[in-house]
């Protein structure tokens, strides 16, 4: 350690910039490179491109967050528009090719033969094979206006002839497109999860980072928060909560408002990981060394200790945002959390919650399986990164 | 032993004011207070609102004093005489309302948690030893999805199967021919059949939980030298296994039952409400619903506390388990 004349050197500062003066410790491990020429965040990447899960896993994630993006301009239809001829319509199989007269490429449907129940006015479906609605790429349809700025009504897949509808995945009991609906639901869900994890990770790192840091009495005050916070059961607190936001409130006050109390409750267990690194890293050399070299407390925190925690701390983050949408759709689908004119995973289960829906109308379920996927990926691509930045494996 | 009990159920006191004192604001925050509530819902009855009755309930819950008094008044209601307030919902006592609901979520509750260890135990210990083995990768993607998946998504799932393939309608605890009998065995029994399917639901995210916090650790013991000191000196398999990893392994273990109570509570909650169970779950919802606050705070309040003493039990449990705890004061992992 004494050999290091070069703290007043700015090229050794801007060569490192990732590794930080953790380097002369950690070099010794990443055997065989050069010292400073792989930045940890290489090596990181390195060894989570290996894990085949965690790559799949990072891969499907990327393809909810852009639906979630540009979910106007992908679903087929808007998440409002009606079609009461339409209640309850089962899910259409998508052809590619007609093969009845020779090959003929195009994507088309089957139209359907309704029949209503004179009595329940219950529409009966048959798959009216006769008739084709043709199905096309980049079709014009419903108007709407990406992001809420730029108008248009281009889809991306969606019935050639605008006045037909195509149901992929169903409809629901207005005759609203689920697919439509889900694609919508995944950009509220998606980023309750994200915003909420935000949130709380501002909270963890600030209250875990004293607690480890500072130890002692705020250490052992915060622990019996987080003791206390761990050890109530959060649905029924978040229902309690929950029932508190004033029913008149508008969706954007809604959806802060479910958010903060998501993030609220669940900072714990961020707090506790950025804590525990702290406690492990005070103890370490070069950390000892950088205080002998007159370092700030500031400097310490920001140079020297996070940037050898940033990817357990990226980790933590990707395992804590299946927790929120979990949370969020429990709440939603329970009516104490957002609301309906709000289109989220857990709004639209509500209207599988009793059994005389779904055994008539199965797709409904469908949001349930989007939450089933993002919460898996998310966790793959989580325990891919753990794993990744764990020097020791 | 004595010593760490003791500081061990000092401890909890902090933890239950705070939890009463949260339970106490869930009643507070909905604007208006309990007898606005209780005058609109005489009104809307169309019963007139006698002025007597409103002056002794003023005077029962000193809504015009400040917070801390009004709190005061009932955590020693609650504490002294076991009043929990009124249900103007259901214009019944709260307590009465309430003890039946949580002792058969209690029930489920701990049912599950046995039932999660009785699988996760074979479980983890299998997907240890053969590591890398097909039931290894089995098991690991179904513990995966059983994380992954809202218990109430299991729930409507199997409700949807049985009612398609079944042709019944799931629901209840009890059959509907035994629904006005007297309790026998028959009974019994069909409480039984009928208690299994939310169990399981229920148990699904913990179970799979748990099974993975066991592998793991039991990887980490069978890599220690022990274990081949072990197996040179021509134990049998098993009892390499069984002796000592799965042992120190186990201490982990028990220590989720401090989280997985929490969880465990939640989602049964959530359950009950998609299997119209009648646990605590569907009467919190609708009295939150309702803003019938007295009677979803309170709820709110024994399920914190069941929670805190069953997670003070799992600590106790531990440390007469591991010596290393008792004897050292070691920090639960």
């Amino acid at each position: 350690m004494g050999a290091l004349p070069d703290r007043p050197a700015p090229p050794e500062a801007s060569r490192e910039p990732l590794t930080g003066a953790g380097a002369p410790d950690t070099e010794p491990r990443t055997a065989g490179a050069p010292p400073g020429d792989v930045p940890q965040r290489v090596l990181v990447w390195r060894r989570f491109r290996r894990s085949r899960l965690a790559v799949a896993g990072a891969l499907v994630l990327c393809a909810l967050l852009l639906v979630s993006v540009f979910s106007e301009f992908l679903a087929p239809s808007t998440p409002d528009a009606y079609n009461a001829e339409r209640t309850y319509a089962p899910p259409q199989r998508l052809h590619f090719a007609d093969t009845a007269d020779g090959l003929d490429l195009g994507m088309y449907v089957y139209d359907y033969q309704v029949e209503r129940d004179p009595e329940t006015l219950a529409n009966t479906y048959t798959v009216d094979e006769s008739t084709r609605i043709p199905v096309g790429l980049f079709v014009r349809g419903e108007p709407y206006e990406l992001w809420g700025l730029i108008p248009s009504d281009v889809h991306l897949i969606g019935a050639a002839d605008p006045d037909q509808d195509v149901y992929l995945l169903g409809a629901d009991r207005n005759g609203r497109d689920m697919a439509s609906r889900i694609i919508y639901g995944t950009r509220v869900s998606m980023s309750i999860g994200l915003a909420g994890v935000a949130l709380s990770f501002v909270l963890g790192l600030v209250l875990g980072g004293l607690s480890g840091y500072l130890g002692g009495r705020v250490d052992n005050a915060i622990q019996r928060v987080i003791e206390f916070l761990m050890s109530i059961p959060t649905i029924p607190l978040w229902m309690g909560l929950s029932a508190a936001v004033p029913r008149d409130w508008g969706s954007v006050q809604t959806y802060v408002a479910i958010t903060v109390l998501l993030s609220l409750i669940g900072w714990t267990d961020l707090a506790r990981v950025v804590r525990g690194r702290f406690l492990s890293l005070r103890q370490e050399d070069f950390v000892t060394a950088a205080r002998l070299d007159g370092c700030g407390t500031g400097r310490i925190i920001g140079r020297h200790m996070l940037p050898s925690f940033t990817s357990h701390i990226i980790a933590s983050l990707t395992l804590a945002v299946p927790f929120m949408i979990l949370a969020e759709t429990s709440l939603s689908f329970l009516g104490l959390g957002l609301q309906p004119p709000v289109v989220s995973w857990g709004v639209l289960l509500q209207e599988a919650q009793n059994i005389h829906s779904i055994a008539g109308a199965p797709w409904l379920l469908l949001p349930g399986a989007a939450v089933t996927v993002a919460v898996l990926v998310l966790n793959f691509v989580g325990d891919g990164v753990r794993d990744a930045a764990d020097p020791y494996r | 032993m004595l010593h760490y009990v003791i500081r061990r159920v000092l401890y909890m006191i902090p933890t239950l004011f705070a939890i009463s004192i949260v339970a106490f604001l869930v009643i507070q925050l909905p604007p208006g207070d309990y007898l606005t509530a209780y005058i609109a819902e005489l009104s809307a009855q169309g019963q007139g609102v006698d002025s007597a009755q409103i002056r002794a309930l003023e005077e029962r819950y000193g809504l015009d004093d400040p917070f801390f008094v009004q709190y005061w008044n009932w955590v020693c209601g609650i504490v002294l005489d076991g009043d929990f307030g009124q249900s103007f919902q259901y214009n019944r006592e709260v307590s009465g309302l309430m003890w039946d609901r949580i002792g058969l979520t209690l029930a489920l509750a701990v049912v599950t948690l046995l039932l999660s260890w009785a699988i996760a135990f074979p479980f983890g210990v299998y997907s240890a030893v053969r590591q890398y083995s097909l039931g290894d990768y089995a098991v690991t993607f179904v513990g995966f999805v059983g994380l992954a998946t809202p218990n109430f998504m299991l729930a409507l799932i199997f409700a949807w199967v049985s009612y398609r393939y079944f042709g019944e309608s799931v629901g209840g605890f009890v059959s509907r021919e035994y629904a006005d009998a007297a309790w026998n065995l028959g009974k019994v029994l069909d409480v039984l059949s009928n208690l299994w399917i939310p169990v399981l639901i229920i148990g699904t995210a913990g179970t799979a939980a748990l099974i993975r916090v066991l592998r793991a650790n039991l990887l980490d013991e069978l890599r220690k030298p022990y274990v081949t000191t072990a197996r040179a000196k021509g134990l049998p398999e098993w009892r390499v296994v069984l002796k000592y990893p799965v042992r120190m392994s186990l201490s982990p273990f028990i220590s989720t039952i401090g989280w997985i109570l929490p969880t465990l509570v939640g989602g049964e909650v959530m359950v009950s409400i998609v299997l119209s169970l009648e646990t605590t779950g569907p009467l919190l919802v609708e009295a939150l619903r309702n803003q019938d606050m007295y009677l979803a705070g309170s709820f709110i309040l024994v399920l914190g506390v069941l929670t805190v003493v069953g997670t003070l039990l799992s600590d106790l449990l531990l440390a007469w388990w591991d010596p290393r705890i008792r004897h050292h004061h070691v920090e639960r992992v």
